[in-house]
């Protein structure tokens, strides 16, 4: 193989050429389709599928891969036939018409048949053959070969006519299918098909567990190829058959650090200020009546609010009821439906098996396309599986849905208040944020309390919050942490009522305070004042005796001045006062 | 049987495919019953299916060789190189079981 990777044509000419089926899942499972120019096997009881599954083989073939095919029916004639499919929007008729498909009912029945002597199947070669030519058929379905056996009683010419016919067909170059009832006991047919098609064996099944029926495909032989070996779940519907393959187990998908709200802008507050990570997986888990499918609406209402698709799976109330619901929370889902932005599929856990719903939801989801989805609740699957099956299928889910990097919540029902890791059927350990809502009862009632038990790769609150549910919508309130320990509902109202009036008082008291201070202060500054005008007196007083004594001083020198110039005469007065 | 119906009571129609042994034998004991039995009431119709494979849906033949009673209705197939006289002879009605 690994010169087969350095040249394309040699690993072109190695490996087993294939024919696309184009049937959902089973050419991945297949690694391509069914093996080029053999025949392969369906096998499996009544009523598995068989034979749609080679008719869509064929119908495929012809739409898709423009590959004409012939049906040679042993069991239903090609009336029934085209109207058995017409359900699945198979228009057989127009097909036929076009030359694209050739419907051949070999009519074999006992009792109009005489065998004498020797014989062989020449006839059935003849007529196939002419069918294969006439249309240049690259696919060729014979559905129900086995009830050759009922009809003709010679089994050693059948068996060696048989195995002619399987060889003839891998001589003709087509890429055939036989289908073969399951028989007793171990034997994949009845007749022992399986020894003569040793190519590529398929078995169907369609069992019922607890009343529930599923069912399963599981390639028992691949030769020359690699092909998945488990079994795969697979659904008919109105679009054929899908089958899912559930291969994924690595852990190799992309993660995106875009986050995305959650619609409660106090729970983004709580998980780092800006909700959940897109394509992460959110749980979020309570007791009844907490309040879940309100959050998952929410969080959808937001997924349409920002022009997302988002797909709600609900599994124990009908669209119509959750939406009027809503209503009453100020939710109006229905706007988001009539623009195409949200889809609701409800269904019974016990419409089908856990893989049915799996590959339901799957089918859905790749047809859709959303970026989020909401499954309401995960709780009442168990109903329809074990613990350790549902949280195999949840595990497959959420590896599915983060390859496609697609936000999923999902709402589990916890049956008590005890906190127990594992209830919420396990997955709690699978998913990147979990949110639980309790009741708490206090006080003669009960009061809902929501906080964040993890929240992978971000910052998150590790209060608890009170969570309310009002006309207006949903809110989160810091819970009331007090002497007495957490306080919600009317409680805490009245452990805020107690602490305004505390406050009130409180004001009061230091209003009276202050207003005592500044009379003080106003009696301090007026003995300031008082005192100051005192000092000021006193310094005057002493000022006036200064200048008293300067005034003497002054005067008694004029005086002695004049006194002197009278002795002195007029003339001298100016110049004695000159010369002193 | 009666004998108002004398003339071509029986029509029958031999399906082969190409000259084998089997499809030689079958003719041959398909002529000798005749004669034997329904003498100048019988029509026997020889069809190659290789040279016209078309016709082989239309009788729902996968054997080789088919004999197929046309008339007197219903319809009987026989199959194989009829080398058993009898169970012939009560397939196509011709002696009572």
């Amino acid at each position: 193989m690994s010169t087969a990777k350095k040249n394309k044509s040699t690993l072109h000419y190695q490996t087993l050429p294939k024919t696309e089926t184009g049937i959902i899942g089973l050419d991945e499972i297949t690694g391509g389709g069914l093996p080029k120019g053999r025949p392969s096997l369906i096998c499996g009881e009544a009523g598995c599928g068989k034979t749609l599954m080679s008719l869509e083989f064929l119908v495929r073939g012809a739409i898709q891969f423009n590959e004409p095919g012939v049906f040679m029916a042993f069991e239903e004639k090609a009336s029934e036939l085209t109207m058995n499919v017409a359900s699945m929007g198979f228009d057989l008729d127009k097909l036929q018409a076009e030359k694209k498909v050739k419907l051949d009912y070999v009519h074999i029945e006992r009792s109009e048949i005489e065998e004498t002597g020797e014989y062989n199947l020449e006839g059935l070669f003849i007529r196939l053959s002419h069918a294969i030519d006439s249309i240049k058929a690259k696919r060729v379905v014979l559905d129900t070969l086995e009830n050759l056996f009922s009809g003709l009683s010679n089994q050693t010419i059948l068996r060696a006519e048989l195995r002619r016919m399987f060889q003839w067909l891998k001589d003709k170059g087509v890429t055939a299918i036989i289908t073969g009832e399951k028989g007793d006991g171990d034997s994949l047919t009845r007749q022992g098909l399986e020894e003569y098609v040793s190519d590529c064996v398929i078995l169907l099944d369609h069992r019922v567990i607890n009343q529930i029926s599923t069912r399963r495909l599981r390639i028992i032989k691949y030769r020359g190829s690699v092909h998945g070996t488990n079994e795969y779940p697979f659904l008919i519907d109105e679009e054929g058959i899908s089958v899912l393959p559930i291969t994924s187990l690595g852990l190799e998908k992309e993660v995106s650090s875009e986050r995305i709200s959650s619609g409660i802008p106090a729970m983004d507050a709580m998980l780092g200020g800006k909700g959940f990570f897109r394509g992460s997986s959110v749980l979020v888990s309570g007791t009844a009546g907490t309040g879940k499918t309100s959050i998952a609406a929410y969080f959808a209402n937001e997924t349409c609010k920002r022009k997302e698709k988002c797909i709600y799976f609900a599994f124990e109330e009908s669209p119509k009821q959750i939406i009027r619901n809503m209503h009453s929370i100020d939710v109006d889902l229905q706007k988001h439906i009539d623009k195409g932005l949200l889809q609701f599929h409800a269904s019974r856990p016990t419409l089908h098996g856990l893989e049915m719903h799996l590959v339901a939801m799957y089918k859905i989801i790749k047809k859709f396309k959303p970026r989020a989805v909401i499954l309401d609740p995960i709780t009442n699957l168990i109903t329809v599986g074990s613990v350790s099956e549902v949280k195999a299928m949840l595990i497959r889910l959420i590896d599915f849905l983060q390859e496609e990097q697609i936000s999923v919540m999902f709402t589990a029902l916890t049956l008590n208040n005890i906190v127990n890791e594992q209830t919420d059927e396990g997955v709690s350990s699978l998913v990147d944020a979990w949110i639980l809502v309790r009741d708490i009862e206090f006080n003669g009632e009960r009061n809902r309390g929501m906080y964040i038990m993890k929240s992978r790769g971000m910052k998150h609150s590790n209060q608890v919050r009170e969570f309310i549910i009002t006309d207006k919508g949903l809110d989160l309130v810091e819970v009331y942490l007090g002497p007495d320990g957490v306080l919600t509902g009317s409680a805490r109202e009245a452990q805020k009522l107690h602490e305004q009036t505390g406050d009130v008082l409180r004001d009061f008291a230091v209003s009276s305070k202050d207003r005592e201070l500044i009379r003080k202060r106003k009696v301090l500054e007026a003995k300031i004042s008082n005192l100051q005008t005192e000092f000021e007196s006193a310094e005057e007083e002493l000022n006036k005796i200064y200048q008293q004594e300067e005034l003497i001083k002054q005067v008694t020198r004029t005086t002695r001045e004049e006194i002197t110039n009278r002795r002195r005469g007029e003339q001298l007065i100016k110049k004695g006062g000159k010369n002193e | 049987m009666s004998k108002q119906e004398k003339i071509v009571a029986y029509e029958l129609r031999l399906y082969i495919a190409g000259k084998t042994a089997k499809s030689v034998t079958a003719l041959a004991n398909l002529k000798k019953y005749c004669e034997e039995h329904l003498k100048g009431q019988y029509k026997i119709e020889v069809i190659d299916l290789l040279v016209q494979p078309q016709l082989a849906e239309g009788d729902q033949i996968f054997a080789i060789p088919t004999l197929v009673r046309k008339v007197p209705e219903p319809i009987r197939k026989i199959i194989g190189d009829l080398s058993n006289e009898e169970k012939v002879l009560v397939g196509l009605n011709i002696r009572p079981a």
